[in-house]
């Protein structure tokens, strides 16, 4: 079964990436699917209905689409056709903090260790390293920098409202001067 | 200036880590080319026509002398001993090697420097008014909110894969210093009525292949509002800006695209979404980021030295350069010093590690330790003592950096071009070395007055060529190398782009072409007109005809 990694963790991969399907006949009788957006917006009731149903969205897809849906969607994917495409970085957080998306925010397609910790403060918490990479080695990506300057998914205060707080000596290079 | 806290700290020195690891699996060939190519790009490394080049960030163009000795003791160490301040206020080494960069970037980070963002398609160097804080006619110090904006697109890690690259240029004086109408968003620091500090803001100004003059995307900006509304901005640029070509792709394209209203539309509905919640700078942060701008201990001198008038009244020599290098300073008694690095025969911008360290120290002994980079390339000391200013005329001609042209002809605006850049269609340095020959009478120049002469070595416009009283622009004719020629652009509040004249010139003509476009000027200009006030009166035509007219 193809590795997963999933709140931080390397894990088997349940899902199927469904990448072409256009019509209820493409999907396979069980196992857990992930359709495109097209696909769901055709047969919401009925995929909904098979249960264990995610939606993944490239990167021209709007978001918007799956507002009404975000509720009832265990699973969101996000593709990145290459990893120098970012869209997918704004997909993520509208998804997080304009449509309030709670379930598992996946990347999926061409997602690699160098690009994990953006991946991670934007949202996502699944990441399904392109299949020629190892997923335990890509791991460590997720913890290159121990703090950031913005507000995160996991942490929805930026830093210049956090400074000085708890952290006794912060304050201290902080006299005025020049030099 | 600005002092890391653990935090800034703790995050360059992580980035070191990163980067010194990503550069271990590139050359172990556990990642790809292509794949390195951002990664490096981000941290300030481009592979050049003949090695690695490596720009540093100077933030907001600010430098403490311990920073400056830094940079000449990595150009000595892992460069050929020289390197060359650029046009948005980075440093570039161009001979480091690839293995060296991780060590570089450790020399850095000890001095709270990096190079973070210096290149790829993600937030710039963040550039401002390199006379901010010392120019009496400033509104808002805006150096408090470069830092600002400098922590903010420092990782953002929403914004890291854009389109394409993303300038900002900060403003707070109605004389705009920064070029900020041909930055992707320029921000200028304002007052309102009821005297609150907040920002106007433009975005999709730019040079390049479309040059652009920035549109006001919003009058008044609470200050607070600022990365909110960033935010917005980019999350735009970022969802909708052309990624299918490569010319297309910076904001300005998007902006004329979907036109300036439908835009700002967009944005402020974006905005509204986050207005007043998390990311709303409190004003404690702005306070306690400005204490670290607060002015140094000036001495109480009562109004102009006497010493320095007598001086400029007895030394011609000396007077002129007050004339051309001197800007006056908001406090009585203190100046504000431009050292060229325009002088004839040497590279515009370029400096050696030996200069570097002697600059170093001249800034502690008369400038309170720190200096400034300007986007013209050119270095500042902004806090020098009028009774001094004799003594430190004499150390900077023996430097090399007293060229009395500061706005004149021969402070000429330079990319590296050909000789060191591999998207280059054209040299650029040795056309600069040419003009800078052929006016080298300063008593004519003093008299033909301010005019900017801006060279690019392509279309990218690193020169700022568009806007240039005269810019130049390299092409590629078949292989051969040539210059285009326009006039009429100007740069600050009144920014215009300029208008070409006419079919390019081979490198050897070009002297020739920019003196009789002087010469129409001298014979047409009336009173005290500079170069830019007769073009504008009297239009391309007499330019044209005099330098066509001579040349074919």
């Amino acid at each position: 079964m193809p590795k997963l990694i999933k709140d931080r963790v390397v894990v088997d991969d349940a899902w199927t990436l469904l990448r072409d399907a256009a019509s209820l006949d493409d999907l396979p009788a069980a196992a857990p699917v992930i359709v495109p957006l097209a696909l769901w917006q055709q047969q919401r009731d009925a995929l909904a209905a098979r249960g264990e149903v995610g939606v993944w969205l490239a990167p021209t897809d709007d978001p918007d689409a799956l507002a009404r849906d975000v509720h009832r969607l265990p699973l969101i994917a996000v593709d990145f056709p290459q990893f120098t495409d970012g869209r997918g970085y704004s997909t993520a957080r509208l998804l997080r903090e304009k449509y309030h998306f709670l379930g598992e925010l996946r990347a999926v397609g061409d997602v690699l260790r160098d690009q994990l910790y953006y991946l991670q403060a934007c949202g996502f918490n699944a990441f399904a390293i392109r299949s020629d990479r190892d997923a335990n080695q890509a791991l460590t990506g997720l913890s290159d920098f121990s703090d950031n300057y913005q507000a995160t998914a996991t942490q929805p205060l930026p830093l210049f409202r956090r400074r000085g707080i708890g952290e006794g000596d912060a304050s201290s290079p902080g006299q005025p001067g020049r030099r | 200036m600005y002092r890391y806290d653990q935090y800034d700290q703790r995050f360059i020195n992580e980035r070191v880590v990163q980067f010194r690891d990503q550069t271990r699996r590139f050359l172990a060939g556990e990642v790809t080319e292509d794949e390195f190519r951002p990664l490096r790009l981000q941290n300030g490394l481009y592979i050049q026509k003949y090695a690695p080049m490596l720009r540093i960030a100077i933030p907001y163009g600010l430098l403490s002398s311990a920073q400056l000795r830094t940079l000449a003791h990595i150009g000595r160490k892992y460069d050929r001993g020289y390197g060359h301040f650029t046009t948005r206020q980075n440093l570039q080494f161009n001979w480091p090697r690839l293995e060296d960069v991780p060590d570089i970037l450790e020399e850095l980070a000890r001095v709270q420097m990096h190079a973070i963002q210096t290149s790829g398609n993600c937030v710039r160097n963040i550039t401002t008014d390199h006379f901010a804080g010392v120019a009496g006619d400033e509104i808002v110090d805006p150096r408090p909110y470069c830092e600002l904006l400098r922590q903010w697109s420092t990782f953002h890690p929403e914004f890291a894969y854009l389109p394409r690259k993303f300038k900002i240029g900060v403003s707070g004086s109605p004389v705009d210093r920064a070029a900020t109408l041909i930055h992707d968003i320029g921000v200028h620091a304002v007052r309102d009525d009821a005297g609150e500090v907040g920002f106007r803001v433009l975005v999709g100004g730019g040079l390049g292949r479309t040059p652009i003059i920035g549109h006001v995307i919003r009058e008044f900006l609470p200050r607070g509002e600022i990365l909110n509304y960033l935010d917005a901005i980019m999350r735009m640029y970022n969802r909708f800006g052309r990624r299918d070509n490569k010319w297309k792709a910076r904001i300005k394209i998007l902006v004329k695209d979907m036109g300036i209203d439908a835009f700002r539309e967009h944005v402020e509905a974006d905005w509204e979404r986050v207005r007043g919640g998390a990311g709303v700078v409190p004003d404690e942060e702005i306070a306690r980021l400005a204490s670290f701008f607060d002015a140094p201990p000036y001495e109480d001198l009562s109004g102009e030295d006497t010493s320095f008038r007598a001086a400029i009244a007895d030394n011609r020599a000396f007077s002129n350069w007050v004339k051309r290098n001197v800007f006056p300073h908001k406090i009585p008694g203190y100046a504000v010093v431009t050292l060229s690095l325009k002088k004839t025969g040497v590279p515009p911008g370029d400096a050696t590690s030996d200069q570097m360290d002697a600059v170093a120290d001249l800034a502690d002994a008369y400038s309170f330790g720190e200096l400034r980079v300007s986007h013209e390339q050119n270095l500042i000391f902004t806090d020098v003592r009028q009774a001094e200013l004799l003594t430190l005329w004499g150390e900077l001609k023996a430097l090399g950096f007293a060229t009395p042209n500061i706005g004149l002809l021969t402070d000429i605006v330079c990319c590296p071009g050909g000789d060191f850049c591999s998207l280059a269609n054209a040299k650029s340095i040795p056309i600069a070395e040419s003009i800078q020959r052929r006016f080298d009478d300063l008593d004519y120049l003093y008299d033909l007055g301010e005019i900017d002469l801006n060279i690019s070595g392509c279309m990218n416009a690193c020169g700022h060529h568009h806007i240039g009283n005269i810019g130049v622009l390299g092409v590629d004719k078949n292989g051969q190398e040539w210059y285009q020629v326009s006039i009429g652009g100007d740069q600050g509040e009144r920014a215009s782009l300029g208008k070409v004249i006419g079919p390019s010139f081979a490198a050897a003509e070009m002297p020739d072409v920019i003196e009789r476009l002087v010469d129409v000027f001298v014979e047409r200009r009336q009173e005290d007109e500079r170069f830019i006030d007769t073009v504008r009166r009297l239009g391309l035509e007499p330019f044209k005809e005099r330098v066509y007219a001579e040349a074919h």
